[in-house]
């Protein structure tokens, strides 16, 4: 049995009799007799640290981590991009790791600095002015850009480009289970956005596109800011930051509001959380901005200092009234992600792009030439590929992993059998494949000719 | 008495400058960062990507060296409270010790460096980890099954009100009210809202507990549910909660128990045995998972046995003798998380309940509120609690008396604590309570920690006493003084680009 509790027995009876009571039980006086838990928590009893580490360190012996002999071509969302030692040296220190919100600024100064810093940083990548401290994934930020869009507008329906990732799109229509918006999925046209398809129907609140997106292909912003136009919607863009350090920023082609996913910039994979949640937006949208926004003000001295501001719109002001409900966010990530950009700077993050998309290119030709595998599209790429395998995805992943390879995602398994983002009848035999600056050439070839047995 | 663990000394380290932002320290052709070397052909970029979609500038990022990035986040560091430091009696955020150990254990490859698309054949140990979770987290609320997606509490809160609209609608029903007392934390209206439904606002009794004749008169079938935190946020049990669970029940309507204030009855009594059909919990603050400065946390949501099929999926559950597979339940809401939730705190959450387990959390609830009772006797000449009866977890004392007396408030009160070493307790929250000082020990502050705790308190109530101006002044040691908030928000500045001269 492990024990965190400071107190000694001698303390308790002493703590016990400065408040007039007889035993640790009677403080719980006023819960009724009828709901009290006879017996005690069905739970094994606790063990030592050395105990809980051991049960860990088994536990993870099931579980197969990427790294030199489980080679990672998976992307969809989460990237196995160069993660230095500073960068987790910093962003594990205990004073960012073990504070909590910046409710008193006078003392959260080092928090409040590094989110402004990053919030900085993040408008830069997306064009934008505005970017809040953060949200919880990728996810989240696109239901939250969906509720600022359909507030602006007062309109419901809003059209999804089917190349946001799959999960993000499943989110969307969970919570519009609550807000009543109406989700349209548009499917994709050999790998783009097939906007033409979208029927006549109710005035539209959001153009939803993914730059690159989610089979990793290359869209035409410019067709979705026309047709948000056209309707009088705003054009929300899911933009890869990573991607961002070479592509257009989203905001300089029109983009009303930028979301993505961070976890690229410093965050380890984790079995997918916790990852951190990008949100950017135009100055007319900033009262209704979701979640916390750093500002810079000074103190009563004059010294330039940093607070959470226009908290007027947040929950716990404003309540029913409030412009999202989030309350904790994902702080330390985005501290994280402050460092890590700071660690590569202008020219580490274009050829981190740069590298991971010469990676790419260069597998995707190793891999296009084999029997039994064709290109998914034909649509122009960054560092993300979808294949077409003769063998099952499911069946060729495995036999990959077998070879040392975490081989990509199957997209069925993350789309499921029929998604307008995959020709029909496809789907099943799908594998999405993403190269970082981190894979080698060596690693690359190798991967290809297991690629070749395995995709038959 | 000395304070073992208790105290922070709240000045900076080295003097009161300000930090350059990162920016500023920047130095064009600066750089920290290292590359694989992989061989890999250098294709220019323009070859392989028509030149149209690619941006002529690089990015403007920080251009510095690793030292001076060492030496900037470090010096940020030092300008920041935590709990680490010192006691950070926030109430209702449960600010207790954050075990190393369980950050040893998310540290480690075969967890962290785990894609989330793995298969499920190569993750089994994550599946395990988190069908042993749920099972824990059941017990302890007694549900019958739980999701782990949700990101935080109010993520939690906006996925129990779509089950709860997934319940009533699956029956026919289509319900438009929530109520909520008006002693709630401002994420249960937001979420209802968001949940698609009217929040209906019941008052508190004199005793800051729900009153029931108020709650009996808003019942009808309209109301899909109540969402209650129990302790409530005045730290108090609600004593009538069988009642108030009949009541509920008898319109059809369902319980949700907001989990925020979990801590002070782990192993004592559990939400689902007061009748409560949803429940969420902060990982983040119950199971002493660090709060990363705002974030992130986890809000798992357990329920009784007949919403189970509503729940997001895929759930992680055993499918043979040793082997675990991905579940979606069969009227499942959806997903809510981009992946299976945060993992790594999940992961955290679980290492916590096996190095306590049954016996353990017992203790930590009968010290969190042991904590409690005693600081809130130990102050009752000075600080009055809002409400004179046994507190749980947490007390709720109020200024009234300083501010009617000396003008000395309760945000002066925590501002003048910062100068002591503290962090400061929540303030005027619950909204019921004027003047609020909402303190919240925690069970890993030992008793010399809470002497000092008292005696710092008391000497602010002297100041107030004696110089309430000097009171109003704090705080004077910290890295920056009080703010000028206004101005914040009325000349925005929320990146460095903003600083360029703004339109009048």
């Amino acid at each position: 049995m492990a024990d965190y509790l400071p107190h000694t027995d001698a303390e308790i009876a002493e703590m016990l009799g400065f408040l007039g009571l007889d035993s640790l039980d009677a403080l719980f006086a006023t819960v009724p007799a009828a709901v009290r838990l006879a017996g005690g928590l069905d739970l094994d009893a606790g063990l030592t640290e050395p105990d809980v580490l051991f049960e860990f360190t088994q536990l993870v012996e099931r579980n197969r981590a990427v790294g030199a002999g489980f080679v990672c071509f998976a992307g969809a969302g989460a990237y196995d991009h160069e993660i230095p030692p500073v960068v987790r040296a910093l962003s594990s220190r205990s004073e960012f790791v073990t504070a909590y919100t910046p409710y008193q600024p006078e003392v959260a100064q080092g928090v409040l600095q590094a989110i402004f810093e990053f919030q900085t940083m993040v408008a830069r990548l997306s064009g934008l002015p505005i970017a809040n401290a953060s949200l919880y994934d990728g996810a989240a930020s696109l239901v939250e850009a969906l509720n600022v869009a359909t507030g602006a507008t007062g309109r419901q329906r809003v059209l999804v480009s089917s190349g946001v990732h799959p999960h993000w799109r499943g989110a969307a229509t969970t919570f519009a289970r609550g807000t009543g918006h109406a989700v349209e999925v548009v499917p994709l046209l050999d790998g783009q956005t097939d906007w033409g398809s979208i029927a006549a129907g109710e005035p539209v609140a959001a153009v939803v596109l993914a730059q690159p997106n989610w089979l990793g292909c290359l869209e035409e912003v410019a067709h979705a800011r026309a047709l948000a136009d056209a309707h009088g919607a705003l054009l929300i863009v899911c933009s890869d930051p990573v991607a961002a350090g070479v592509l257009h920023a989203p905001g300089s082609q029109g983009a009303d509001i930028v979301v993505g996913e961070g976890q690229a910039l410093g965050t380890r994979l984790g079995f997918g959380g916790p990852y951190l949640g990008l949100f950017s937006c135009s100055r007319d949208q900033v009262r209704r901005l979701p979640g916390r926004l750093v500002g810079e003000t000074v103190d009563i001295e004059g010294t330039r200092a940093y607070v959470t501001t226009l908290r007027a719109r947040e929950q716990d002001i404003r309540r029913e009234k409030a412009t999202s409900n989030v309350c904790t966010n994902q702080t330390l990530m985005a501290v994280t992600a402050a460092i890590q950009l700071s660690w590569l700077g202008p020219k580490g993050l274009a050829e981190v792009a740069t590298r991971s998309a010469q990676g790419a290119h260069f597998c995707f030709s190793q891999l296009a030439v084999l029997q039994g595998v064709r290109p998914a599209t034909s649509a122009p790429f960054l560092r993300e590929f979808a294949v077409v395998t003769d063998a099952a995805a499911d069946t060729v992943l495995a036999r990959l992993a077998d070879e040392g390879f975490l081989g990509g995602v199957a997209a069925a398994s993350m789309a499921g059998e029929e998604d307008g983002s995959l020709s029909a009848g496809t789907a099943s035999n799908t594998i999405v494949i993403a190269v970082t600056e981190r894979r080698t050439r060596a690693e690359i070839e190798a991967f290809a000719t297991a690629f070749g047995k395995a995709a038959r | 008495m000395s304070a073992p663990g208790g105290k922070a000394s709240s000045a900076p380290l080295l003097g009161h400058d300000a930090e350059p932002t990162i920016f500023e320290l920047s130095v064009r052709e600066r750089s920290a960062y290292q590359l694989r070397t992989t061989n890999v052909p250098a294709t220019p970029l323009g070859e392989l990507v028509d030149e149209r979609f690619l941006r002529g500038e690089p990015v403007a990022l920080p251009e510095v060296s690793e030292r001076d990035l060492v030496a900037h986040f470090t010096r940020l560091s030092h300008r920041q409270f935590s709990v680490d430091l010192g006691s950070y009696p926030l109430g209702s955020c449960t600010m207790k010790y954050n075990p190393k150990v369980c950050d040893e254990i998310a540290g480690l490859a075969g967890l962290a460096d785990v894609h989330p698309a793995t298969p499920p054949g190569l993750s089994q140990g994550w599946l395990e980890l988190m069908a042993d979770l749920e099972r824990e987290l059941c017990a302890i609320t007694g549900m019958h099954a739980a999701t782990l997606q949700p990101a935080a509490g109010a993520a939690g809160e906006l996925t129990g009100l779509l089950l709860m609209r997934a319940f009533h609608e699956a029956n026919g029903e289509r319900r438009t009210k929530v109520v909520i007392p008006d002693s709630a934390h401002g994420t249960n209206p937001a979420s209802v809202t968001l949940g698609g439904y009217e929040v209906v606002t019941i008052p508190s009794d004199e005793h800051g507990l729900v009153d029931l004749e108020a709650l009996r008169a808003v019942l009808d079938t309209d109301v899909a549910g109540i969402m209650l935190t129990n302790p409530n946020t005045a730290g108090l049990f609600e004593e009538e909660i069988e009642e108030i669970a009949k009541a509920v029940h008898d319109v059809g309507g369902l319980l949700y128990y907001d989990g925020a204030n979990l801590n002070a009855i782990l192993g004592v009594v559990r939400p689902g045995d007061m009748g409560f059909d949803i429940v969420h919990m902060n990982l983040h603050k119950t199971f002493a998972t660090p709060h990363g400065g705002g974030g992130p946390g986890a809000g798992p949501v357990a329920v009784a046995e007949r919403l189970s099929e509503f729940l997001p999926g895929p759930i992680a559950r055993r499918t043979g003798d040793d082997s675990f597979g991905w579940v979606t339940p069969a009227r499942s809401i959806g997903r809510i998380h981009s992946w299976h939730g945060n993992a790594l705190v999940l992961a955290r959450a679980h290492a916590y309940l096996r190095l306590h387990g049954a016996d353990g959390l017992l203790r930590v609830a009968q010290r969190a509120v042991l904590n409690a009772n005693w600081l809130r006797v130990r102050l009752a000449d000075t600080y009055p609690a809002a409400y004179d009866r046994p507190c749980m977890h947490e007390v709720v004392f109020t200024a009234t008396k300083l501010k009617k007396d000396h003008g000395v408030r309760a945000l002066d009160v925590a501002k003048r604590l910062l100068e002591e070493g503290f962090h400061a307790p929540t303030v005027y929250f619950p909204l019921i309570v004027d003047e609020a000082l909402m303190v919240e020990p925690t069970e890993t502050e030992s008793p010399q920690t809470l002497e000092a705790l008292a005696a710092a308190l008391e000497r602010i109530a002297e100041q107030a006493a004696r110089d309430p101006e000097g009171a109003k002044a704090a705080p004077r040691t910290t890295p920056v003084r009080r703010l000028d908030e206004a101005r914040a928000a009325r000349h925005l500045v929320a990146t460095e680009d903003d600083r360029a001269p703004l339109e009048a």
